[in-house]
């Protein structure tokens, strides 16, 4: 009988979809257990869906070469020695395709190992999903099957404690009232308990049989990302509450039936796993701006050569020696190549390894930090991803949220307000609290109890992260995603008001049976629900902001309570207002009709739902407010002290209002006593034009821009910012806005902004990034509303709160306490970025030292692409020679001491702006491996001139001529970061002399042996003769100490005349620590020194 | 500040506290190393002027001392030049370098008088040297088969392909292949006639009927009028390791002739290899002409040892001052590429020969050196004060 309705009703509802949709395509049709439409019914289409294989693997097994060789290909530094080899090895090259081919080929390797072992570990996770087995109703019986075979349409039987093996809608459960219980853990990392609905319509059966009976088609949108947004649709509207995810686990339900929708790679979890855009850091961009400087001075070098190898040729005693062989003009091309090939070496391989290791290993030192592990928590820093490291070196705008970031969010229930009447209540007031008889105090707590979504958890330990506190005898928590709520509920119970009743929200009460949730939301900044009293009178009660509110209230004493609200806000509490509205059973049912009607609908739901949400939340009685206290996490204004020093701005962005976020501002020292405060809100912008409001902002900031240091702190809402960025405004000058603003914010040492939706935060830090400097830009959060800034900000962030982990994932970094930031930015970020620096510029200065002589050198040997140095020290000098001291270097050294760092912010200064990597920098530094390579050359070019230099009279050759060179290079490269170096472990003192020891031993074995296997000797025991040379000796020596001898006098005339404050604490930290009273008054000459050299500067 | 600087201190001993009592939940903590927490015990210089200037001045005082030893040494050496190219008219060899032909059968021979205005002490090493020729050209350089010149019978009959175009002629493999055999300037002088003819028909090779090799011979002329010829000899002036290692003929057979049966000689030659001496540990590859040839010089003017006139007694010089002449065998062509001829007598120090630059650039450093510490010490004075103690006293 009820299964006959239920076809009908499908059947009409189907066809009145079909008819009123437009675009069919956009949406999926799934007959539940592929049963075939009732005939009569439309066309029916056939859709075809992927089966459930979850494939997260990149490559299979027959096209990883291929696949992987394309992809690392496609780099464009490895396409480059790709062609560099392969042009090696079609034309007659000066070196052997061995010395860039083997690099190439050490590379790519050692790559495609990593990425193969990778996928091999994504394979056996895939599999074991795949094969793992589901229960699917065939039939009218439970037939095991592997996950992967699993079809859209499928009837699933899900028990107790398994996770769900695709998107399900949820038919029916064990539970009589066809809900079931779901953790999210893995997917969002909230522990709590969800609810879920089964349709109203099959919630009734309970076996099988019954189920395999029903007929029924679902009608669903076509896959997307969003993890709390669908839009399905069935003969009755289904919700998220009715779609169970792929990846969540059935809890506290012994079974239930469930309908396959998406499966396979369409399901939610696997479009979210898609990889986020790729964010790049500033020092690699510079590095690749120096690429295609070093790439036009390779193409250039090749270009002079092969043009005066022409010129030289042009004389005709030159172009045909009687000894050797011609060439013809039309080789001049291959002579180009052949050029390019031998100059090649100039960009080595091996940076990009050195720099991929170098930021892959540092890492570990943010994970490895004893100081940023958090006790409380039981977590660690963790790193999402290593490319960003030295940007946390270079960050100048802070974006930070507050609840949560800057606050505990250890929410604690202070203070009540019913009718402007005020309790302060601490805990031991409790007993004490008096129960103002009123009609009013009685609904509002009732109000409080029942307007939540806050359940309640037993006993189970909880794996994430505890939201409520452990009570005393009973072992419960109370599990909500918002931490007011728990705050309020716990001072509920505390007020031994009746908590015991609302075990499971959503339940049915004893005395209240809920009716509705209008769950909350950001934009909209309050919750409501329904409720029938067991007496039959229908309330909504209505929770929220003071300012989503106020404008609804149509009685009660609003302004006593506004004045306590707008009083606890100053003092920096967290306010809720408390309304309700009595409903008639007409008015009830007018309520039911906008929502079903809204959630019916199958496009723009949200939009509807919110617009019928709007209309139900109206003509509310105001009860009274609530006062939250959230604490200031700990050093957190100290942390801010520090960033402000460090020379960041800090803007907070909050969803909070502006009174409460001042006063947190206030706390946590982001404005000072002496912070004059400039405020661009509606309130002032209701007075005022915007326009106007700007520009005297505009006109006072500027005017003390000049002489008066006055600090300047602007407090924007979101209603005033989104009139600021609004584009394509009819009259000309609102283009303006936006400059005009960044030009205020520019000058503000502070900004907060409040009142901010999840996207404007986003906005803000959009066009602070775009702004004419290119700042770069951090944000930091943690939960799910900040994710959209922290994906948008060169840094992302997450704070491990308790707002669940969506911050976390998807964050480049996470960090358990906003304290941590500080070590992060200002020791783990200054150390990277000075260390990263020193590796790019090193590698470019030793390449040019390695290559310029090779380019000198085809001067004097007829242009004739001959090489300086033996193929052996042509593919070993960035592999081996030189390679491992820098690594090193560039992941343990500390130019100054971690406590200095941490104690003297301003030091971040030092190394704002990429300070390091501009180009004067790289000028230096390349003019230094030029005359590095001159020197060398031409040292080496004045002692083989015409005459011998052994005691018995016999003579070297090239090879001997190029190992002196080679033998000077490395010593002179090595010698130079051995004096960068400032923090010499027994590891840098392993691997510099080490590295070089190798040379010498390397060298002997290279010249001591005949090799077989080689079909030149031309090494032979030529490392020998040379040493058996005393000139040798004493030209090595000398050449060093020449090549070393200018960057160490520019370095210490610098330190002597023009320090920056790095080098002053560098002298200050090299006296012993018990002259720690000396080194106390360095500190204050320091810091006047700094002040005095910034003035010089502005002068 | 005071506080400041002890509050690191604190945190350090919290950290050591905490650290190794891992409770329950600690599954998650970092290891309290010292590597992990970036604690390493370490030395941290610093390059100050303070720090540096001593080691200026240590090394300036090192520098100019060597540097004024060097430059000693090195005008104590005495080294005599000759060009004996032939350019000008005036010179004895310009009708041998004017009337070089590719397919001349009689040697040119020239005679040019020089006189030693000194003694030369000890032994007296003689050099021949030659301009502008491009020794270190790659395709030069490379064109050689040292597994053939190590004594590699399969490599003796199949040359390395790197020897081409020299690696076969008449189909009969070159020993020793490539371009620098080719082209070799000196020869034992054996005064022999040609023994074959080639006929050319490789367009880009140039047979030649003489042996390329010049021969110098240097005599003393008596002051009394007699020419006496200077005994020199040929042994040493070859790396020993390329000598006994590097060059090897393809079997100790002293039967040579019989070794390079079926190769053939480089086409430029006038003799096989196996006749380029009759002393059978000079001859073949291992001829020590031969090998210093192979060594290519590192730079187009080169010079290459050629013999040793060894001393006779510690009482006599070994060679005296008086009139000399050099009797050179003309052969080797290097008027086409505008090259020239010389031949030098040097004595040797430690140091090896006459090279002025190391002095110098010792005694150039080690001034530059004493002199940035000068300048430093005034930096230091006027402004390191400014920076530590200067304040500390206000």
């Amino acid at each position: 009988m009820l299964q006959h309705t239920l076809n009908t009703l499908l059947s009409f509802s189907l066809s009145s979809q079909c008819v009123g949709e437009e675009n069919w395509v956009d949406s999926r049709t799934i007959y539940i257990g592929h049963k075939e439409p009732p005939p009569g019914t439309e066309a029916f289409i056939q859709q075809r869906f992927p089966d459930n294989r979850i494939v997260s693997s990149k490559y299979t097994f027959w096209n990883f070469i291929p696949k992987n060789m394309f992809e690392q290909f496609r780099r464009v530094a490895n396409f480059y020695f790709l062609i560099i080899f392969l042009v090696q090895l079609m034309i007659d090259t000066p070196t052997s395709p061995i010395t860039s081919g083997l690099p190439l080929f050490f590379v790519i390797t050692v790559t495609a190992i990593k990425q193969g072992y990778e996928d091999w570990l994504r394979h056996k996770a895939d599999n074991a999903v795949n094969q793992c087995p589901v229960h699917v109703v065939q039939h009218g019986k439970v037939v095991r099957k592997q996950s992967r075979k699993l079809r859209v349409g499928d009837v699933v039987l899900v028990k107790e404690d398994e996770s769900f093996p695709c998107d399900l809608i949820l038919l029916s459960s064990s539970r009589d009232d066809g809900t079931c219980y779901v953790t999210t853990a893995s997917l969002d990392g909230e522990s709590s308990h969800k609810t879920y609905y089964a349709v109203q319509d099959t919630k009734a059966y309970h076996t099988e049989q019954e189920v395999d009976s029903i007929h029924a088609t679902i009608e669903c949108e076509q896959p997307q990302p969003d993890l709390y947004k669908s839009l399905l649709s069935v003969f009755r509207p289904l919700g998220s509450e009715n779609l169970l995810l792929r990846g969540a686990t059935l809890k506290n339900t012994e079974y239930i039936y469930a309908v396959a929708i998406y499966t396979g790679m369409e399901t939610k979890m696997a479009l979210n796993y898609q990889s986020k855009s790729q964010k790049r850091s500033a020092v690699e961009k510079s590095m690749n701006a120096y690429l295609v400087v070093y790439l036009c001075i390779l193409i250039s070098k090749a270009l002079i050569n092969t043009v005066l190898k022409y010129v030289w040729q042009a004389d005709p005693n030159r172009d045909e020696p009687w000894y050797n062989e011609r060439t013809d003009l039309v080789r001049a091309f291959t002579d180009f190549l052949a050029f390019m090939v031998l100059f090649n070496y100039i960009i080595p391989v091996s940076m990009y390894v050195t720099v991929e290791m170098q930021k892959f290993l540092g890492s570990y030192f943010i994970m490895w930090d004893d100081e940023m592990f958090d006790e409380e928590l039981g977590e660690r820093a963790v790193v999402n991803t290593s490319d960003l490291n030295e940007e946390l070196g270079q960050v100048e705008y802070v974006f930070t949220d507050k609840t949560g970031t800057l606050t505990e969010n250890n929410m604690e229930f202070i203070e009540c307000c019913v009718d402007g009447h005020c309790d302060l209540v601490p805990s031991y007031l409790i007993d004490s609290c008096p129960r103002v008889s009123a009609e009013h105090e009685e609904l509002f707590f009732r109000a409080l109890c029942l307007c939540h979504t806050v359940q309640v958890k037993e006993e189970e330990t909880v794996d994430g992260i505890k939201h409520g506190i452990h009570q005393g005898k009973s072992t419960s928590f109370y599990i909500s995603s918002s931490p007011d709520e728990v705050a309020l509920v716990e001072g509920m119970k505390r007020w031994n008001f009746n908590v015991t009743a609302m075990l499971f929200v959503f339940c049915f009460l004893i005395r209240f049976e809920l009716l509705e949730v209008l769950t909350f939301d950001s934009v909209r900044r309050r919750m409501s629900v329904i409720v029938r009293s067991s007496t039959g009178e229908l309330y909504l009660f209505c929770k929220g902001a003071d300012s989503s509110i106020f404008p609804r209230v149509i009685s009660g004493k609003v302004d006593q309570v506004r004045a306590r609200v707008e009083h606890n806000a100053v003092e920096g509490l967290r306010t809720l207002c408390v309304a309700y509205r009595p409903l008639s059973p007409e008015q009830y049912q007018e309520v039911c009709h906008l929502l079903s009607g809204a959630k019916l609908a199958l496009q723009d739901r949200d939009k509807r739902l919110a617009e019928a949400y709007d209309l139900i939340e109206k003509d509310l009685i105001l009860l009274g407010a609530t006062a939250v206290e959230d604490r200031l996490q700990e050093k957190a204004a100290d942390t801010i002290e520090s960033l402000h020093k460090a020379g960041m701005k800090v803007w907070v962005l909050t969803g909070d209002k502006m009174e409460t976020a001042a006063a947190t501002c206030y706390a946590s020292k982001l404005f000072r006593r002496n912070t004059q405060i400039l405020e661009l809100t509606t309130k002032r912008t209701e007075e005022q034009s915007l326009h106007d409001v700007l520009f005297d902002l505009s006109r006072t900031v500027l005017r003390h821009l000049s002489g008066d240091c006055t600090d300047y702190g602007l407090i924007i809402d979101g209603a005033t910012l989104s009139a600021v960025m609004r584009p394509g405004q009819e009259d000309s000058n609102s283009g303006n806005y936006k400059e005009i603003f960044l030009e205020i914010c520019r000058n503000c040492s502070a900004v907060l902004c409040c009142r901010m939706a999840p996207l404007q935060k986003a906005q803000i830090v959009k066009l602070i990034k775009a702004s004419e400097e290119h700042p770069i830009t951090l944000a930091i959060g943690d939960g799910a509303n900040d994710v959209s800034m922290i994906l948008e900000a060169h840094v992302g962030i997450g704070i491990m709160g308790k707002e669940g982990r969506q911050a976390v994932r998807n964050s480049d970094y996470a960090i358990p306490k906003f304290k941590h930031l500080k070590k992060m930015l200002l020791v783990h970020g200054h150390y990277y970025y000075i260390r990263i620096s020193e590796l790019v510029q090193y590698f470019f200065y030793k390449n040019v030292c390695f290559i310029f002589p090779q380019f000198l050198y085809q001067f004097f040997c007829g242009f004739s692409q001959q090489p300086l140095y033996d193929t052996a020290y042509l593919t070993l000098y960035n592999i081996s020679f030189t390679s491992l001291p820098i690594l090193l270097y560039s992941l343990i050294e500390q130019h100054i001491n971690m406590d200095i760092l941490k104690k003297d912010p301003s030091l971040y200064r030092d190394i704002a702006k990429n300070c390091l990597l501009r180009w004067p920098i790289f000028i230096y530094w390349t003019v230094l491996g030029v005359y590095d390579a001159i020197v060398m050359f031409f040292g080496a070019y004045f002692l083989f001139d015409n005459t011998t230099f052994t005691s018995n009279g016999q003579m070297f050759g090239n090879w001997t001529f190029g190992t002196l060179v080679f033998t000077v290079l490395v010593f002179t490269v090595t010698f130079k970061l051995a004096l960068d170096t400032h923090y010499w472990t027994w590891i840098n003192h392993f691997v510099i002399w080490g590295s070089l020891i190798f040379f010498v031993v390397f060298s002997l074995l290279w010249g001591g042996i005949i090799w077989p296997f080689l079909n030149y000797q031309r090494m032979y025991y030529v490392f020998m003769q040379m040493l058996s040379s005393g000139p040798a000796w004493l030209s090595i020596i000398l050449l060093i100490t020449a090549s070393l001898l200018p960057d160490v006098v520019k370095k210490v005339i610098w330190r002597a005349l023009w320090p920056t404050t790095t080098e002053r604490i560098q002298v200050c930290a090299f006296i012993p620590y018990s002259l720690i009273k000396f080194a106390s008054f360095c500190r204050v000459n320091i810091n006047q020194h700094a002040s005095s050299s910034v003035l010089q500067m502005s002068n | 500040m005071m506080a400041s600087s002890y509050n690191a201190k604190d945190e350090d001993g919290h950290i050591t506290v905490s650290g190794p009592g891992g409770g329950t939940l600690r599954s998650k903590k970092p290891e309290n190393t010292a590597f992990k927490q970036q604690r390493l015990p370490a030395w941290q210089p610093i390059l100050t002027a303070g720090t540096v200037l001593p080691a200026f001045f240590i090394i300036g005082l090192i520098f100019i001392p060597i540097g004024i030893g060097l430059y000693v040494t090195s005008n104590n050496i005495k080294e005599f030049e000759i060009d004996y190219t032939g350019v000008d008219m005036s010179s004895p060899c310009f009708n041998c370098s004017q009337n070089f032909s590719w397919n001349s059968t009689r040697p040119c021979t020239c005679t040019i008088p020089f006189y030693l205005d000194q003694p030369y002490e000890n032994n007296v090493f003689m050099y021949y040297g030659l301009s502008n020729f491009y020794q270190n050209h790659r395709r030069y350089v490379k064109s050689r088969d040292d597994s053939q010149l190590n004594g590699d019978l399969e490599s003796l009959m199949k040359p390395s392909k790197e020897c081409e175009p020299y690696a076969y002629h008449e189909n009969k493999p070159i020993a020793p292949c490539g371009a620098i055999a080719n082209s070799m300037f000196n020869g034992e002088p054996v005064s022999c006639c040609a023994h074959q003819t080639h006929s050319s028909f490789h367009l880009y090779l140039i047979c030649l009927f003489t042996s390329l090799a010049d021969t110098l011979e240097l005599f003393y002329n008596d002051p009394n009028g007699t020419k006496i010829q200077i005994p020199m000899t040929a042994t040493g002036i070859a790396w020993w390791t390329d000598k006994h290692v590097k060059f090897r003929n393809p079997t100790d057979n002293a039967n040579l002739t019989a070794v390079f049966q079926g190769t053939t000689k480089p086409v430029n030659w006038r003799r096989p290899v196996y006749e380029l001496d009759t002393d059978p540990q000079n001859n073949g590859f291992i001829n020590e002409d031969f090998i210093v040839w192979m060594r290519t010089a590192a730079l187009p003017t080169f010079r290459k040892l050629y013999r040793i006139i060894p001393k006779k007694n510690s009482m006599v010089p070994t060679l005296l001052r008086g009139n000399y002449t050099l009797e050179v065998v003309y052969n080797y062509p290097v008027r086409s590429f505008e090259g020239r001829k010389r031949m030098i007598l040097s004595t040797i120090s430690w140091m090896g020969g006459k090279n002025p630059f190391l002095g110098i650039a010792y005694i150039t450093v080690g001034s530059v050196c004493f002199f940035l510490g000068v300048v430093l010490l005034i930096i230091h004075h006027k402004y390191g004060n400014r920076n530590n103690s200067a304040d500390i006293a206000n």
